[in-house]
């Protein structure tokens, strides 16, 4: 593994994933990447390169028919399902296309679920969900139902409920696929800023776009990386597998990452 | 980060199974209220047909007890050529002199002598009732009462006057006492002075016409043997008085005497009605059974509807033990809450019947126990199917194959 300043949340390596189907398909055909604390990752490549099954793996949804995947660490290879479970509990965060909230529930509980499987109690979870609420902009929405929040404050919901446990990484699959492009840009800037704030986000996206805003993208095409840049010119920060240029340059606190943003 | 223990994940804390369990129940009501009613009729029934059938019981011993238990009758066998023997005079004398017996009332069938309207009916519509001479004091010695006027007393006792059993009175189409009020009795009038209430213990005064003693030896060519003797001892003693009793009787022929406990053949209809329960109790688990197939058909639609929140929960990282509790907890309640209902509903239903029936209002724990236990045990068999197929499915498949 080359070189790291910042801590590796996840490591990608060589790794493969072939669906059992006739004839066998090759999703990914070793991929390799790290993904540094606190960093803003894009994950960029048209339908059918292979960013979904890659998400399935980062987020420890699915195995790899080859390679390692580790979280924070841990290798998905030597975990039963039971403690990969309790991995997506505590350490990972998703964000989905569809925000895949419960409507009955109001916006709290919503995100105070985020932390229903990591054995935190009720009074705690809705406490910590308050907080994730303010985080995301919605402090004062909470007891409004899903029915009754636009699709830019629904996503936000889904954000909080990622973030609610303080997670290692989050995954945002395609998190601005369903909203106008304000309400996209609106959920953007939000996920700058919770990057500035510290958190490690890794966002799935097809748009070319979206993927250029941030600070590091990584090109999937045919289920190879083509492509790990920085917009801000350097080496992404953790990264491994066709590193381009130096050594990622040391990461100070979070408050100066600003300047990686570039429209 | 590295070297980390690796987390673990726990069972959910009982407050957040019952939040995910009622999930389904919660978005999905008029679909969950109409497989509960499935339990629910069947539970009812169970419930509402053992209530009824305890409650018919107490009632009828209530009923028993009221009357007492300490009734026995003597009445004349059969001789040794299958002739119908006859009690001495004496009989009820001589009973009177067993130390536990109380009272001593007594009837003599009246033969070949039919009781008419008016004479203008014609003879063979003789309504099946029979004429009996009665000593005076019969009605409290048997557990019943005047439903009108009043009984033989030893004037009326000699005069053609007679009173009519409760069924009697019906077939004659009498239901009231005034004065000159009279029928056609062997072949002459006789008054009638009082009406009976129905005498449960002795069937047998229901459809009969009582006139005194006398009167039938007088008017009617009775030869005043008793036939039927009605025996009240102390409830403690019933069975020593019993075992004296037919030598008492007829000290020459003890064997020509029957000996019976009226209250006996009661209790013994009450258990009668109870044997009638499989019947409905098998339409019940029927019921039930169709139930059940409704819960398990609710929760297979309910795992296949719900893969996107399956697939959601497993990414917030639910474990296969999470999902499959939550489905399988989803289809107990949905069971038990139907268990519950039919629970309601068929102690109501028990609760309305027996109190038209003045009866005492008895729900078996076994009644209730057992429908919501069968609620659990349906609950959970039909759900462990579907609870299992949700816990099978990969979370990639729940969450992308929409």
């Amino acid at each position: 593994m080359s070189a790291t300043v910042a801590t590796p949340v996840l490591e990608v390596q060589s790794v493969t994933k072939t669906y059992p189907s006739e004839p066998p398909v090759e999703a990914l055909r070793g991929v390799s990447f790290v993904v540094g604390e606190g960093e803003l990752v894009a994950i960029v490549g048209p339908s059918g390169s292979g960013k979904t099954t890659l998400l399935h793996l980062m987020g420890t949804l699915d195995r790899p028919t080859t390679g390692s995947v580790r979280v924070t660490g841990l290798d998905v290879a030597d975990m039963s399902d039971r403690e990969l479970s309790a991995l997506r509990a505590t350490r990972i965060g998703f964000v989905f296309q569809q925000f895949f909230l419960a409507e009955h529930e109001r916006a709290l509980d919503n995100v105070a679920d985020g932390l229903l499987y990591a054995g935190v109690a009720l009074a705690e979870r809705r406490d910590a969900a308050a907080a994730a609420l303010t985080r995301v902009g919605l402090g004062h929405r909470g007891s409004a139902r899903p029915t009754q929040l636009s699709g830019g404050e629904r996503q936000r919901v889904a954000i909080a409920r990622a973030l609610v446990g303080r997670p290692a990484i989050v995954l945002a699959d395609e998190p601005t696929g369903n909203l106008d492009s304000a309400n996209s840009q609106a959920i953007l800037s939000l996920l700058e800023e919770l990057h500035d704030g510290g958190a490690t986000i890794v966002v799935i996206t097809h748009e070319r776009a979206i993927a250029d805003r941030l600070p590091r993208q990584v090109q999937v095409l045919d289920g190879r990386v083509v492509e790990d840049r920085s917009s801000a010119g350097g080496p992404p920060a953790g990264a491994a597998g066709p590193v381009r240029g130096a050594p990622a340059p040391p990461r100070g606190a979070d408050g100066d990452r600003g300047d990686a943003v570039t429209g | 980060m590295t070297g980390k223990a690796s987390p673990s994940a726990g069972a959910l804390a009982p407050g957040d199974l019952w939040r995910v369990a009622v999930v389904g129940l919660r978005t999905r009501k008029l679909r969950a209220g109409l497989s509960a009613l499935g339990i629910a009729i069947g539970v009812a029934a169970i419930v509402a047909v053992l209530g009824l059938s305890s409650s018919s019981e107490a009632g009828l011993l209530a009923e028993i007890n009221r009357l007492g238990t300490n009734l026995l009758t003597v009445t004349n066998g059969e001789s040794l050529f299958g002739q119908p023997a006859e009690l001495p005079v004496a009989a009820p004398g001589m009973i009177g002199r067993i130390g536990p017996v109380t009272e001593v009332q007594y009837t003599g069938a009246v033969g070949n002598v039919n009781v008419y309207r008016s004479p203008l009916v014609p003879s063979i519509d003789t309504n099946a009732l029979s004429v009996a001479a009665s000593s005076l004091a019969l009605p409290s010695d048997v557990g019943t009462s005047l439903a009108s006027g009043r009984y033989l007393n030893p004037a009326t006792a000699t005069e053609p006057v007679a009173v009519l059993g409760a069924a009697a009175a019906q077939r004659l189409g009498i239901d009231r006492v005034f004065p000159g009020e009279r029928i056609w009795l062997g072949n002459m009038w006789f008054y009638v002075t009082g009406i009976l209430n129905p005498a449960p213990l002795t069937p047998e005064i229901d459809s009969s016409v009582l006139v005194g003693f006398p009167a039938a030896e007088t008017y009617l060519g009775f030869d005043g043997h008793p036939s039927e003797i009605y025996v009240r001892a102390a409830t403690s003693e019933v069975d020593a008085v019993d075992a004296v009793l037919g030598a008492t009787a007829n000290p020459e022929a003890p064997n020509q005497v029957n000996v019976s406990q009226p209250s006996s053949a009661l209790v013994a209809e009450a258990d009668a009605q109870a044997a009638l329960n499989g019947l409905f109790l098998g339409l019940g688990g029927v019921a039930l059974l169709v139930g059940a197939v409704g819960v398990a058909n609710i929760m297979v639609i309910s795992v296949l509807e719900r893969r996107s929140e399956i697939g959601l929960r497993r990414a917030l990282g639910a474990t296969k033990s999470h999902i499959r509790t939550q489905f399988l907890a989803e289809a107990v309640l949905l069971s038990l809450l139907g268990g519950a209902t039919g629970v309601v509903l068929g102690t109501v239903s028990t609760a309305v019947y027996a109190s038209t029936k003045r009866w005492t209002i008895v729900v078996p724990p076994l009644a209730w126990g057992g429908g919501l236990g069968a609620a659990l045990v349906i609950g959970a068999v039909a759900g462990l199917l579907p609870a299992l197929r949700a816990a099978r499915l990969s979370p990639t498949e729940a969450l992308w194959s929409i």
